[in-house]
């Protein structure tokens, strides 16, 4: 082969432990987030086969999924859940994994949790039985969704037999305007190349659009690689990744500092590295946008209208954008100004780190949700909560009339009591616009945390460019 | 695991793209802590009215298609989530082929561990078998993993690409961790030198 190695290439080539004849190479894995929804499983299978966890400590877990995030205080009314929080809590002891539960200051949204401790750091490889896993890409980490069998797998080698997939590199120029955020970006490019216009692909987001962005906003673009169909998505480390991972709790120390970061400086595509295929965008003529169907392709400009399915060329498209119309009770050319909205929900993994608080906050600040709108923030971890209440970014949602929650998952799938109820439509910072997603027969629009809060003030969606608000502060003064 | 060689069924089709797992198995299902019984989950929201009726309209009710185990499906078929629940609801449901125009990765790896087989073909060759799967009563296909062929006995035939070793595995009904763990000198020199070389890379706790 000739040319240089992509950042893939070398994150791969790192990490296989041998390529036995005739079977896919033995990928090692740096860091296994555990959950409660996709492993209880997984460990029954280890005991079944007499197994143990190779590397307990190599392994992290905690509960997202299913947490209410009411009063913590409450018992779990929903006993199936509080069963299956219970076996990870019971799995976890056996065979010696550390466990951050429901009541620990640490607890959060998996993806949230693991680059905010310093966990996810550069160089690693980093699975979970969530597709959202690409999220940790965004520190230059090779990170991707495992099934549950694949997650016992892990626990029981350390290792997963992988084919190789191929490179696309996303190159993203310009630079985003005013009021557009990195979600925007994610659902331009899923827009773009479609729900699986990047399966079988490791996508490398590049352009100084990307180097522009924040950490929280490098998590939301890689976050959604999935739903590109991407196996995983990642963006070169440079100062920006050490200054935030700098001084985390599971960060390396000095002297260690120093040798981490040296090596991590080298992990950057190289100047002549080849891509199996290649993708531009211009950030800068990038307004923010709004699903209107039933698939994150399904996306136009707040600008824009509801499409006709009689623009596609294929019948089948033409019946699925049918269905989805229907889905969404919406009719072809409708704005999506006036779209109006019954709930808000700014939250998930996509989109609940303290940044995504911060700008959804100077949206909100000053004014009212409207009345026939319901609307919560949901913190992706303890953290997040405890940093969002320092700044006082709490008084602000609930002054305006937000609901402030305990950290989890929450209405981004539902298995909590934060469910839609049936036609119910929903603005909503997560990454899934499928049907019943939220609930069954519930209505969801994907848009970023700053459109989020812009719809629940005005009760329909609205271009947030519009919107007179001040700048968020430097994000640098505080963290989370 | 069970093994797959040549598999002989009805064929069910469900002709749409980009059909999701929270569509195979809804999130309310996810919270059992078993591998079996997802079967009756199957497509729930689908399957079932509002008031939790079987729907008369939707395929897989209908009564010529009753005990199919060929679903024949549309592009990106099981994109989303990553949850295996959707795999162990078709397996469970009596699903032992699954052929589309392409699958989401990580729904096909999670297939290819619990005996499931998916088989890409071009989207004329499943427009064609869709079609077929309509219009001919007691439609039925056989999909053999050793010639790597479907054939449905009415002309139509069709043979398939496979990666080896996935199929390997299903041929044999193999549990591949026995495989991984057969490495497991390999792992431990692994571990080895990337301790020495990178020593700030180690276990996070301890």
């Amino acid at each position: 082969m000739t040319g240089g190695c992509t950042l893939f290439d070398k994150l791969w080539d790192d990490h296989v432990v041998c390529q036995p004849e005739g079977q896919p190479a033995l990928l090692y894995i740096d860091l296994h987030l555990v959950h409660e929804v996709t492993s209880p499983q997984a460990f029954d299978g280890l005991r079944a086969a007499g197994r143990r966890v190779r590397q307990p400590l190599r392994t992290v877990a905690t509960v997202d999924h299913n947490v209410p995030t009411t009063d913590r205080r409450l018992p779990i009314t929903d006993q199936i859940a509080a069963r299956q929080m219970e076996t990870l809590r019971r799995n976890c002891r056996e065979f010696g994994i550390p466990f951050f539960d429901i009541g620990s200051a640490e607890q959060g949204i998996v993806h949230v949790i693991g680059p905010e401790l310093g966990l996810t750091q550069p160089g690693m490889t980093v699975v979970c039985g969530d597709s959202h896993t690409s999220t940790h890409g965004a520190f230059g980490a090779l990170a991707f969704g495992i099934g549950t069998s694949e997650v016992e797998h892990v626990l029981a080698t350390q290792c997963l037999p992988q084919r190789k997939p191929r490179s696309m590199q996303v190159f993203v120029d310009g630079r985003l305007p005013k009021g557009v955020t990195a979600k925007d970006l994610a659902l331009a490019i899923i827009g773009k190349i479609g729900t699986d216009g990047a399966t079988g692909h490791v996508i490398e987001y590049a352009g100084p659009a990307v180097r522009a962005l924040s950490m929280e906003g490098r998590m939301t673009l890689c976050n959604m690689s999935i739903e590109a169909g991407a196996r995983a998505g990642m963006v070169a480390p440079d100062e920006t990744t050490f200054a935030y991972i700098h001084g985390r709790r599971f960060a390396p120390k000095e002297p260690a500092w120093q040798e981490a970061t040296r090596y991590w400086r080298s992990l950057a595509s190289d100047s002549d590295a080849q891509f199996d295929r290649t993708v531009e965008i211009d950030a800068s003529a990038l307004p923010p946008y709004v699903t209107w169907g039933t698939s994150p392709g399904m996306v136009v400009p707040v600008t824009g209208a509801v499409p006709d399915p009689k623009w596609f060329a294929q019948e089948t498209d033409r019946q699925a954008y049918t269905r989805a119309l229907e889905y969404m009770a919406l009719r072809p050319g409708t704005k999506i100004e006036d779209i109006a909205v019954d709930r808000v929900f700014i939250g998930s993994c996509t989109n609940s780190r303290i940044e995504d608080l911060r700008e959804a906050a100077e949206v909100v600040r000053g004014h009212r949700v409207a009345r026939t709108v319901q609307a919560m923030v949901v913190p992706g971890s303890q953290a997040v909560k405890h940093q969002a209440e320092k700044e006082g970014l709490h008084e602000i949602f609930r002054e305006a009339g937000f609901a402030w929650r305990e950290p989890g998952c929450s209405m981004c799938l539902g298995m909590n009591p934060d469910v839609l109820q049936p036609g119910e439509r929903c603005a909503s910072t997560s990454n899934r616009n499928f049907e019943g997603r939220q609930g069954r027969g519930g209505r969801t629009h994907l848009v970023s945390p700053r459109m989020a809060a812009a719809a629940a003030v005005a009760g329909h969606f609205t271009d947030v460019r519009k919107w007179n608000y001040e700048e968020v502060r430097d994000a640098a003064v505080s963290r989370a | 695991m069970q093994p797959f060689r040549v598999h002989e069924g009805t064929g069910a089709p469900l002709d749409r793209p980009n059909v999701d797992t929270d569509q195979i198995i809804p999130k309310q299902f996810l919270k059992r802590i078993e591998r079996t019984g997802f079967g009756e989950f199957l497509f729930y929201d689908w399957r079932r009215t509002g008031s939790g009726e079987l729907d008369p309209q939707f395929v897989l009710n209908q009564a010529r298609y009753a005990g199919a185990s060929i679903l024949v499906a549309g592009r990106n078929f099981g994109c989303g989530s990553s949850r295996e629940h959707a795999a162990w609801a078709l397996a469970d449901f009596g699903f032992r082929a699954i052929l589309a125009p392409s699958f989401a990765d990580i729904f096909a790896n999670n297939c290819a561990k619990n005996g499931l087989l998916v088989v890409e073909l071009p989207e004329e060759t499943i427009a064609g078998i869709t079609l077929r799967a309509r219009e001919i009563a007691g439609y039925r296909l056989t999909v053999d993993l050793e010639q790597r062929s479907v054939d449905d006995g009415h002309g139509l035939r069709a043979e398939f690409a496979i990666d080896e070793f996935r199929r390997y595995c299903l041929l044999e009904g193999l549990d591949d961790i026995g495989l991984t763990l057969r490495c497991a000198d390999q792992i431990t020199s692994y571990e080895d030198r990337r301790g020495r070389e990178r020593p700030f890379q180690g276990p996070p706790f301890c």
